[in-house]
């Protein structure tokens, strides 16, 4: 397998009237073809930071750190991500080689453009199309998604879809120019169970046939068990446990993964009661000293956990996790 | 039988949209709704987006017109009926039946500290007579809610999600309400702070005696947390019961396929679940016959002219569909 993605030492903070804020620490990662990887945390953890940051995307008060890198494997080589400065050279990783999706299929279409203008709009921009065959192939790309009648969508607008529509037509908008990532930031979030289910297989079958890689980034474990082959974790901007999606669901390491599980509401046993992570998380202008986690966890080892970062311990040869419950374990 | 705090007979909530004089169309959100909610109840209602849900709850608080059917609100000191109550009884409803909403970010003023969102009931209703009077109630409702008085000097935005909702849960609990309606009021929160509130929104119940409208679009959310369910599609009620009764044998084909489109947390148990296809009709342009025919793998002709009446089986457990017995019975053999 190749990588498509290698992501090195990611520390992101944001300059703000406050100071600098800690949005992502430290992270790293790699993605291959044909792979889907399901990014976790709650608000605030950085996910969809991290995410943005895969294409350049974050706003102009971010600020990476020397040791960051993000390596795009395209077909005409390496590119370096963060280096990217001028909009020409950013076309790569905004729409041609990366596409994303976004929560609220909403508020990403533009409301007073047709979805087929917009969809054209962005395969000339990235390709070398004409109008009529952007056209030909956005038509495509809609039926391709399930959107029935797709010549008559083609030419509707945003509002006069329904939600589960609109979701179809930002995908296939997403997939049109056929990258080789797709970032999916929360995109069954705002929709139905029926539907989301609708939503999960064709994604999972779009993998299947265009062999591309996804960052799925959401919040609910149940769709990642569904979806991803692997997980990884964060909290505060740190990724706190990575693995197969296998081990990370029924072999969690972190406590705050075991959290994370242990708060989930379980349809096949209405008799146990529910256990929160206790406390809130902490404002990122009041970022933990030590483990970031240290603050909510019931399984501190002692004074450590409040003093020392965890390092990163491997479990096997792909399951990590960065917590001092396992710090005798041969790194 | 246990007291009934409020019961819909054929509560019907209809919007006026567009058309001219003489050819007025009525949407109509909630259509011939009966239901009982019993004293000290944690009635779940879950549905699609567009099923009606959130209008009925609005209803029953007398936040959206009823245009047919009414319901009777009774808790052993007074009784309203909602459909045609007086503005003198109105304002006395508002201190009995309240609402907590679904976004904390957007429910709260930024302009106002913690104290004076959660006092502003107290003031408008005119509960308390003096200042200290207020401040007392305030800081023994934010107890309650595990606020303490630090938090009260300070505003939202110094808060993160889940202290912000118990913030709003304070807010509606000050007036001393008996009959709380709560909209989503954990859709937004992250999944290890949703879990606290709803274990402190059931602790408030029972210390307080109070009955709650759950509404809610996640079923296992419902599931551990209701007493009784009622399930709602296009308007309609489509099934209602007992919360045990309803997750161990549910009748209706959409709750069915509810069910197993939530995503199971087993890796290995993908793709296994009945999957519904299309979408919810829209209530301006509403199928004939049964409302879910539609999207019914089991619809006949017969679903599709005629539409079903809710069937009531004697144990509570409701539900309408003209086939339900003969898609229950494969599984009782």
């Amino acid at each position: 397998m190749t990588a498509l993605i290698d992501v090195q030492n990611l520390t992101l903070k944001f300059r703000t009237d406050e100071g600098l804020i800690t949005a992502v620490d430290n992270v790293s990662f790699s993605l291959n073809k044909g792979e889907v990887m399901g990014l976790v945390g709650e608000s605030g953890s950085g996910k969809s930071v991290t995410a943005k940051a895969l294409m350049h995307l974050n706003a102009r008060n971010a600020v990476y750190s020397p040791e960051s890198r993000i390596t795009l494997h395209t077909d005409t080589g390496p590119v370096d991500v963060l280096s990217l400065k001028t909009h020409r050279e950013l076309n790569i990783v905004r729409g041609g080689a990366v596409s994303m999706i976004f929560q609220e299929p909403m508020a990403s279409f533009a409301p007073a453009i047709t979805i087929g203008k917009q969809m054209v709009e962005q395969l000339q921009l990235h390709g070398d199309y004409s109008r009529e065959q952007a056209k030909r192939w956005s038509i495509e790309m809609l039926d391709r998604v399930g959107i029935s009648d797709a010549s008559k969508r083609f030419d509707q607008y945003a509002f006069e879809l329904s939600g589960g529509m609109r979701q179809r037509a930002m995908i296939a908008m997403a997939l049109s120019t056929q990258p080789k990532l797709l970032i999916a930031d929360e995109p069954t979030t705002a929709l139905d169970v029926t539907i989301q289910a609708q939503v999960i297989d064709l994604m999972k079958d779009l993998v299947a046939e265009f062999q591309m890689g996804i960052v799925f980034i959401t919040h609910d474990l149940g769709v990642v068990a569904q979806t991803a082959d692997k997980v990884n974790v964060m909290y505060l901007g740190r990724m706190i446990e990575e693995g197969p999606v296998r081990d990370v669901i029924r072999n969690s390491k972190h406590p705050y993964t075991q959290g994370l599980l242990a708060a989930l509401p379980k349809l096949d046993d209405l008799d146990s009661p529910l256990t929160p992570v206790p406390g809130d998380i902490p404002s990122p202008l009041e970022r933990p000293s030590g483990c970031v986690f240290h603050t909510r966890c019931s399984k501190m080892v002692g004074d450590v956990c409040k003093t020392a970062d965890p390092k990163d311990r491997l479990i096997d040869a792909t399951h990590k996790v960065a917590c001092h419950i396992y710090d005798e374990v041969p790194a | 039988m246990s007291d009934v705090l409020i019961r819909a007979k054929g509560l019907s909530v209809g919007f006026p949209i567009g058309g001219g004089l003489f050819n007025k169309q009525i949407l109509k959100a909630v259509d011939n709704v009966s239901l009982d909610i019993e004293k000290g109840s944690f009635f779940g209602l879950v549905g699609e987006s567009g099923s009606g849900k959130t209008t009925l709850g609005r209803a029953l608080l007398k936040a959206a017109p009823i245009t047919a059917g009414g319901a009777h609100y009774s808790d052993g000191e007074v009784d309203y009926d909602l459909e045609n109550i007086t503005n003198d009884q109105l304002k006395d409803y508002r201190k009995r039946a309240q609402l907590i909403f679904q976004d904390p970010y957007a429910a709260l003023s930024p302009r106002m500290t913690v104290r004076d969102i959660i006092a502003e009931p107290l003031e408008v209703m005119r509960l308390t007579k003096s200042r200290a009077e207020t401040d007392a109630r305030v800081r023994e409702i934010a107890a309650k809610c595990r606020l303490n008085l630090e938090h009260l000097r300070r505003f939202p935005h110094a808060f993160s999600g889940g202290q912000r909702q118990r913030i709003s849960i304070a807010r509606a609990l000050v007036s001393a309400p008996k009959f709380i309606v709560a909209d989503e009021s954990v859709a937004a929160l992250d999944v290890s702070i949703q879990a606290d509130v709803l274990n402190l929104l059931k602790q408030i119940q029972s210390d307080m005696g109070l009955t709650f409208l759950f509404i809610s679009h996640d079923l296992s959310v419902v599931a551990h947390t209701c007493d009784h369910v009622a399930v709602m599609y296009l308007g309609r009620l489509v099934e209602t019961a007992p919360t045990r009764k309803l997750f161990a044998a549910p009748r209706h084909p959409y709750t069915k396929a509810l069910f197993s489109a939530i995503p199971s947390l087993d890796p290995d148990d993908r793709g296994s679940a009945q999957k519904l296809t299309g979408e919810i009709p829209s209530p301006t342009n509403q199928p004939p016959g049964c409302k879910f025919h539609t999207r019914c793998p089991f619809a006949i002709d017969h679903c599709k002219q005629v539409e079903p009446k809710l069937e009531t089986d004697g144990t509570g457990h409701d539900v309408s569909c003209h086939r339900w017995r003969e898609l229950m019975a494969p599984q009782a053999a």
